[in-house]
């Protein structure tokens, strides 16, 4: 594990080698493939992801979202293929990537407050064997600020509401201060002014030339959120500009006869064309 | 009683024995005390993270494959090397190496087959404890064996520690003070978000390995004192009872290391007075009474204190309603007169109409108000608020009211301010909200705020 605590953080956006002529995108995926006990989830995903982008990846329940970002993050094995961030393997570059994982995977009920889960994302900084700083706890508080939960800093983590969570989760992917983030579905179940609070600070990290790519449901608000749509169910149905790719016939080919989704989409695409 | 006792067949101590042992007067006495002890704080610390990565039916599994393996090193090492049965060191080899093969095995049956965790560790605990008795039931005639005391290691004996065993424990438990001091927070994010650590590039496979190993050096010295079938109660108990008393990582390791080292202390300490006693028994029981107690009194998470919080939050509750719904009566009654609000009786009825209460509860009520001295009863079927019960009543309505107004109109950050628990409004926001609040209670033609009601009946400044 030597990577860890000698590895220098790369500026946001990496310096271009002399012998490269086209920029080197945030996330490139070849030909990836994913399979749980032989079952295959994901097949032969390609995909480049322009800097810069809000992506929503979309997909009914069990289309391979999650696991999409699990592959990138190295946290299940490939079958096959390739995946680079900014144009190199993910463990060289953990360190400009941010991680929001769904919530509900891990237990809100262990014994650390909400400051010391943010400051769990400063750890690989920090290193072996060190202890956290006070530098470290005050970036920590920094990011909590920016979710607008600062004022529960001290709260024991099973005792703020699921939004609540959510938000701490999102701020601790914040202290990475990393310049390409996933996150698996940010707005389940939290609120209507949750979810806008989210939406300005994810606008927020794009006008600061950052890559996002967020797990989403409602179709609704897709237009509305999101410039770069990645359309997944098994393989990549369709993925670029939102206005290119998110269209009747493209959501008809995710979710297949899926009939309630299907009255969804079409109440998504009423909305963008009054849009 | 006392005779009564004493037909147990056990020896009580007299007084001098007593203090010989306290004092640690006696040398063997002092190092298996002491032993014990730091086994109880090493057990404590590694027990924090075993219980929170949630593997402790793992340790289980660990200590019972530990059977077999002192088994067959003790035929090895009296068949085939001419060495007696009692080389400690040989006999604890044997045991970490089927501990070790235990523990692989629960992870090669969960990874290659689709069999959960629990039914794989229970598989792997009672095929091996089985094998382990077996073969000890087949060593039992062989020469040597009643001396080695094999029986020790599933029970315990702390008699038989010697200096050895001592210097072990001490040695193996100042490994795991350093690693958890070390590695506290890899292990603290290891235990709380696995995929997170992981992608993070900390090497949680290796960092589970060092927590197992440690689990495996704590257990394989902890067979001598507390026997194989209880060494996971003192993994884990002082652990789980530390948790009652905190929220915060920290302060439980620590507190588990403290509890862990009182019961292997007081366990010792009982078990050299009443020699009969089985002492990993009285260890395993010195910590689950601790248990007990924590969970009863627990500062944070203890069952007495959610009663006791509980029981004063449906009072203040109580008391509350009561107060504002005389209050508002009074309200209503003085503006039938048109008067200014004034501390007038109030008819128990209409108190009993005003909610959906039952006539038990109003007089429950009632009672705890005039104990609280807010409320005189005038006659049977009247009550007034007395002095300080009306000005109670006056901020506790209009405490009600301003967060009614601030819950309308600020409904998009209300949830995480709204603390109608504080004793006013004031205390959570800030003066500005408050005075706009004020002005929103006029506009809505909601009455005026009772706080200058209040004041006003008092004779005090509108
Ligand atoms: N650990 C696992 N073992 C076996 N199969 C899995 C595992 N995780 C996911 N799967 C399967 O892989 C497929 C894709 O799962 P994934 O979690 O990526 O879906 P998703 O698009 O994120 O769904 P959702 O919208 O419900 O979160 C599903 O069919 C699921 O059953
Ligand atoms: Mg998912």
């Amino acid at each position: 594990m030597p990577d860890l605590a000698y590895h220098n953080k790369p500026s946001a956006t990496p310096p271009l080698r002399e012998d490269d002529h086209s920029p080197r995108a945030p996330l490139s995926i070849h030909d990836l493939t994913v399979a749980y006990h032989r079952k295959p989830v994901l097949w032969d995903i390609d995909l480049d992801i322009p800097e810069g982008k809000l992506v929503g990846i979309i997909g009914p329940n069990g289309a391979g979202k999650s696991t999409l970002i699990k592959a990138c993050l190295d946290l299940v094995p490939k079958a096959s293929g390739l995946v680079q961030v900014y144009g190199q393997p993910y463990k060289r570059q953990r360190s400009v990537v941010g991680y929001v994982p769904q919530r509900e995977s891990v237990d809100w009920d262990f014994p650390v407050s909400a400051l010391d889960v943010v400051t769990m994302g400063l750890y690989r900084d920090i290193g072996w064997f060190k202890v956290v700083r006070r530098k470290h706890k005050d970036i920590a508080r920094a990011a909590l600020d920016r979710v607008g939960i600062s004022h529960l800093a001290e709260r024991q983590i099973s005792q703020l509401s699921g939004g609540q969570q959510q938000r701490v989760f999102l701020a601790r992917a914040l202290a990475q201060d990393a310049s390409l983030y996933f996150m698996d579905e940010p707005f389940a179940a939290v609120d209507a002014a949750t979810e806008r609070a989210i939406v300005t600070l994810l606008k927020d990290l794009q006008s600061q030339g950052k890559t996002t790519l967020v797990v989403h449901h409602d179709l609704a608000t897709v237009t509305q959120y999101f410039d770069y749509v990645i359309l997944l169910n098994m393989r990549v149905v369709a993925a670029g500009p939102t206005e290119e790719v998110f269209t009747a016939e493209n959501l008809h080919r995710t979710y297949g006869g899926k009939l309630t989704l299907l009255a969804e989409a079409g109440h998504a695409l009423s909305q963008i064309k009054r849009g | 009683m006392v005779s009564g006792l004493h037909n147990t067949g056990l020896d009580w101590p007299s007084i001098e024995a007593l203090l010989n042992v306290l004092l640690l007067e006696n040398s063997t006495t002092a190092k298996v005390v002491i032993s014990t002890t730091v086994l109880g704080l090493a057990s404590g610390l590694v027990g924090c993270f075993l219980l929170l990565r949630k593997r402790s039916l793992m340790g289980d599994a660990l200590s019972h494959a530990c059977l077999p393996g002192i088994g067959l090193a003790f035929i090895v090492m009296t068949q085939f090397m001419g060495l007696e049965g009692k080389n400690l060191s040989g006999l604890l080899l044997g045991a970490t190496i089927t501990g070790i093969i235990g523990v692989v095995l629960v992870m090669m049956i969960r990874n290659t087959s689709r069999i959960k965790d629990d039914a794989a560790m229970g598989i792997v605990l009672s095929v091996f404890f089985g094998l382990g008795t077996v073969v000890l039931t087949l060593v039992q005639q062989s020469p040597g064996y009643s001396a080695a005391g094999l029986e020790s290691f599933i029970y315990g004996k702390t008699a038989s520690i010697t200096q050895q065993d001592a210097d072990m424990i001490q040695a193996v438990a100042a490994v795991v003070f350093l690693c958890s001091v070390l590695l506290f927070k890899e292990f603290k994010l290891l235990c709380f978000d696995e995929g997170f650590s992981r992608s993070q590039g900390w090497p949680v496979n290796g960092l589970d390995v060092i927590l197992l190993a440690l689990v495996t050096l704590v257990t394989v010295v902890g067979l001598q004192a507390v026997g194989l079938i209880l060494i996971i109660a003192f993994l884990i108990t002082p652990a789980a009872a530390a948790r009652f008393w905190t929220n915060d990582l920290t302060v439980m390791v620590i507190l588990s290391a403290i509890i862990g080292s009182i019961s292997g202390w007081l366990g010792a300490t009982l078990s050299a007075l009443l020699p009969r006693l089985p002492a990993g028994a009285v260890i395993v029981l010195v910590a689950a009474m601790i248990f007990m107690f924590s969970m009863f009194f627990g500062s944070a998470r203890g069952v007495v204190r959610r009663w006791l919080s509980m029981y004063k939050l449906k009072r203040k509750i109580g008391r509350q309603h009561l107060l504002r719904a005389v209050f508002e009566i009074q309200e209503a009654l003085c503006l039938e007169q048109s008067k200014d609000p004034a501390n007038v009786a109030v008819p128990f009825k209409t108190l009993l109409n005003h909610r959906s209460w039952t006539p038990k509860r109003v007089r429950q009520l009632l009672r705890q108000a005039d104990h609280e001295d807010h409320i005189d009863l005038i006659d049977g079927d009247n009550v007034r608020l007395s002095e300080s019960g009306f000005g109670e009543a006056a901020r506790i309505t209009r405490n009600h009211r301003l967060w009614e107004i601030f819950l309308i109109t600020h409904a998009d950050i209300a949830a995480s301010h709204v603390d109608r628990d504080a004793d006013s409004v004031e205390h959570v926001l800030s003066p500005d909200m408050v005075r706009e609040l004020e002005e929103k209670l006029d506009m809505l033609g909601i009455p005026e705020s009772p706080h200058y009601i209040a004041q006003a009946a008092r004779g005090g400044p509108a």
